[in-house]
């Protein structure tokens, strides 16, 4: 095969086997890799209805046929597992070295299932594959765990793993690569801490083929061109990174304040991507083969605090920051820093931390049981906090279970700001109509990377669109929801989509596998994919009620700012937005649907 | 006048393209283990240093070479290897200091840069940052020299 290495590989931690698969070729065709091919696995092995953190659940680690080639920023992974956050399907993805060096061992994805008794982890060196104790392992952090297994594995290996939040079980943890890399959303290093799986190493010196090296080559040569001229893969990223935003969506009004009560944050200057050059940028960094480069290796030298790593990126500085009320960037790279060590996920974990102040400023919680005085703004508790949410110690391990049950424990769920129990980034969809929309419709909840709506709304990208109306909302929300679910499953990051479209990876996916992908097969995979994910959170309990969004999106409209009386107008798009994805009013697909999609 | 990739390492960001498009270009396969440039990335220092062949002036594999496979082209000035006369014997790997000269196990002989035979080096083409450029004159070198003149110029005017 090209594109596709045509190879799995299977891991049984119970039974402590590892096992070569040939990759179902068939399916790679209707699902092409990553997310789409991962997930049709998952759904197929995995039963709906099962415990996230029980042995039934499965874990995918996948590649897509554009990982580990260039063209844009082609290096990729997807982990796709049952949430223990949200119960709903879950697929993080992440860049750095890690997934193009998975992909040249030779292997497609990998599948872990069961659990091991003691705690492992894995070793691929080519086809040479086994699973090792790690038990010496256990109780460090991501950066010590990588460190570690360069020195005892091989000194070019690339790693993943999780730290103490994940072998805790925290419905928070994340996966880390390349010590700062993360799938972070959903609680998918839970799932790896429940099967006593601490990290993968990779090591590959084989390659990956292209069935048109020449087609390949100029589709690369195309795709570098729009990317180097586009205003934001172009010129925002590459200057100063994702935190470029912090001032763009702040001066627009949508940057949620103190648990969206507000939407413009007085302190945002202090924690901008401008500030972050001046005073902690170490260097800019890339992913492996890519164009853009937003990466921001980072240090504290010179504040109140210590570390190096990389980062924060724009949402966890939202998080962290503006969700807190909290202007001081060296907290917030400091609580980034520690997310990264424990495995947390910085937007879940900030975001908790801001419902918890509000709870706390609203009688819900008393000092005493947090352990201190909580309040908007207060720096060294969200530093304090997060520490304590990463190492589940005292208030921590109810801030492990991120802000919807926090909230339902202490008697006010309508303070947190989640879509099926995850919450949301760094974009009020009070702000823009469609994002509100994809937030209530989105397949793993309160999410921004399965389809970035700001993008037309705010940034004009492909074309600017009116973010107040709701008229045409329901149709660029499918659009943008179908096509992001074939770039996840190419493997290919997200970000290159400012600049390329479907033209571009029908041309890459065409040049890099020999099949016929054009701008209709790809949208009609795009659509395949997210009804296959809707399915499976349908029979996994998610009812079409849980899409909606929080009470204060709805009913309290923005007081702050330049959008100062607007609500997500749901209730108007919703019922077209059903409509246009040939689901019933019910919000189920139809029968017709599935089987025009072969999902019947 | 020689030919050589110039670096400027400050401009590196890490993404190992180079090794990709090299790879992709000599090999056919997206391999960075058989690029024949080497982007190295130190994480936790924030560093990046990417090396190939320099093209010496006075190649220590060539005076190796026990079969004179290895030749210093002029006046290109690049450091070739003829595959015809190339017994795979490896002399030439052990005698490069930077380790720019690699035996190849499924071909049988050995490897290096070539600076693409003539056309622009692919891992020139695809280098996001323009990090590495094609020179016959030293422009990496020009810049610092202007840098540094024009802070001397700028110091005159205030003063």
């Amino acid at each position: 095969m090209n594109g596709w290495h045509g190879k799995i590989l299977r891991v049984n931690l119970t039974a402590g086997t590892c096992e070569v698969e040939a990759l179902n070729e068939n399916w790679a065709k209707e699902y092409i890799g990553g997310r789409g091919l991962g997930t049709k696995y998952f759904v197929e092995e995995v039963a709906a209805d099962i415990d996230p953190l029980s042995t039934d659940n499965k874990l995918i680690m996948a590649t897509g046929p554009l990982t580990g080639t260039y063209g844009a920023a082609n290096s990729r992974y997807m982990v796709i597992t049952k949430s223990p956050l949200s119960g709903t399907i879950a697929c993080s993805n992440a860049g750095g070295y890690f997934p193009s060096e998975l992909r040249y061992t030779g292997f497609d994805m990998i599948i872990f299932e069961g659990k091991s008794e003691h705690p492992v982890y894995l070793q691929v060196y080519n086809d040479n594959v086994q699973l090792v104790a790690a038990t010496h392992l256990w109780g460090k952090t991501t950066t010590e765990v990588e460190d570690a297994i360069l020195a005892e594995f091989h000194g070019d290996a690339k790693i993943a793993c999780i730290g103490k939040a994940g072998e805790d079980l925290s419905l928070t943890a994340s996966i880390i690569n390349d010590k700062h890399r993360a799938a972070g959303r959903s609680g998918v290093g839970a799932v790896m801490g429940s099967k006593n799986l601490k990290a993968v190493a990779v090591r590959g010196t084989g390659g990956v083929k292209v069935a048109d090296p020449k087609a390949y080559r100029e589709a690369a040569l195309e795709a570098y061109g729009m990317l180097k001229e586009n205003p934001v893969s172009g010129q925002g990223l590459p200057a100063l990174g994702t935190p470029v935003l912090v001032n763009v969506i702040n001066q627009f009004g949508a940057l949620p304040t103190r648990n969206f009560q507000d939407d413009t944050f007085e302190g945002a200057e202090a924690i901008s991507g401008e500030t972050l050059a001046d005073k902690y940028l170490k260097r800019n960094k890339a992913c492996m083969g890519c164009v853009i480069g937003c990466g921001r290796v980072t240090g504290l030298k010179g504040s109140r605090f210590e570390g190096d790593g990389e980062g924060p990126e724009y949402e966890s500085i939202w998080a962290l920051g503006a969700a807190c009320g909290v202007d001081d960037l060296a907290a917030i790279t400091k609580a980034n820093y520690i997310c990264n060590d424990y495995g947390i996920d910085t937007i879940t974990t900030g975001a908790t931390i801001a419902c918890a102040m509000e709870l706390a400023e609203k009688g819900f919680i008393d000092a005493a049981e947090i352990g201190m005085p909580l309040k908007f703004g207060d720096a060294d508790a969200m530093v304090k906090l997060t520490e304590m949410a990463a190492k589940k110690e005292g208030f921590g391990e109810k801030l492990s279970l991120g802000s919807a049950r926090l909230a339902e424990m202490y008697g006010a769920p309508e303070l947190s700001m989640t879509v099926k129990k995850l919450e949301f980034p760094a974009y009020d969809g009070r702000g823009m109509q469609g994002m509100a929309l994809h937030y209530a419709t989105s397949n793993r909840g309160a999410c921004h990377v399965r389809g970035y709506l700001v993008s037309p709304e705010i940034l004009g990208l492909p074309e600017k669109i009116d973010p107040q109306a709701t008229e045409g909302k329901p149709v660029w929300a499918k659009i943008f929801q179908d096509f992001t679910a074939v770039v996840d499953s190419s493997g290919v990051c997200l970000f290159s989509t400012f600049a390329l479209g479907v033209p571009q990876f029908a041309a890459f996916c065409s040049a890099a596998t020999g099949e016929d992908f054009n701008e209709e097969t790809l949208m009609e995979i795009g659509e395949r994919i997210y009804n296959m994910e809707r399915m499976f959170n349908l029979r996994a309990g998610i009812d079409p009620d849980q899409d909606t969004l929080p009470k204060r999106l709805l009913e309290e409209p923005i007081h702050d700012g330049p959008l100062k009386g607007e609500v997500a107008k749901l209730s108007i798009m919703l019922p077209e937005y059903y409509q246009e994805r040939g689901w019933g009013n019910d919000g189920i697909p139809s029968a017709e649907k599935l089987a025009s999609l072969g999902l019947a | 006048m020689q030919k050589l990739i110039r670096i400027e390492p400050s401009k590196c960001i890490g993404c190992k393209t180079c090794e990709m498009a090299c790879s992709f270009k000599h090999t056919g396969e997206f391999a960075p283990s058989r690029s024949r440039i080497y982007n190295e990335v130190f994480l936790d220092e924030a560093k990046f240093i990417t090396v190939t062949c320099m093209q010496c002036d006075d190649p220590w594999c060539i005076k190796a070479c026990p079969k004179s496979a290895i030749s210093k082209e002029m006046p290109s000035g690049v450091v070739i290897v003829d595959n015809d006369r190339c017994v795979g014997c490896r002399t030439c790997v052990s005698a490069c200091p930077f380790g720019m000269i690699k035996y190849v196990p499924s071909l049988g002989i050995v490897d290096k840069c070539d600076l693409c035979g003539g056309d622009t080096p692919e891992c020139v083409v695809f280098c996001p940052t323009q990090c590495l450029t094609l020179g016959e004159e030293d422009k990496p070198l020009r810049q610092k020299v202007l840098r540094f003149v024009n802070t001397m110029k700028d110091g005159q005017m205030e003063a």
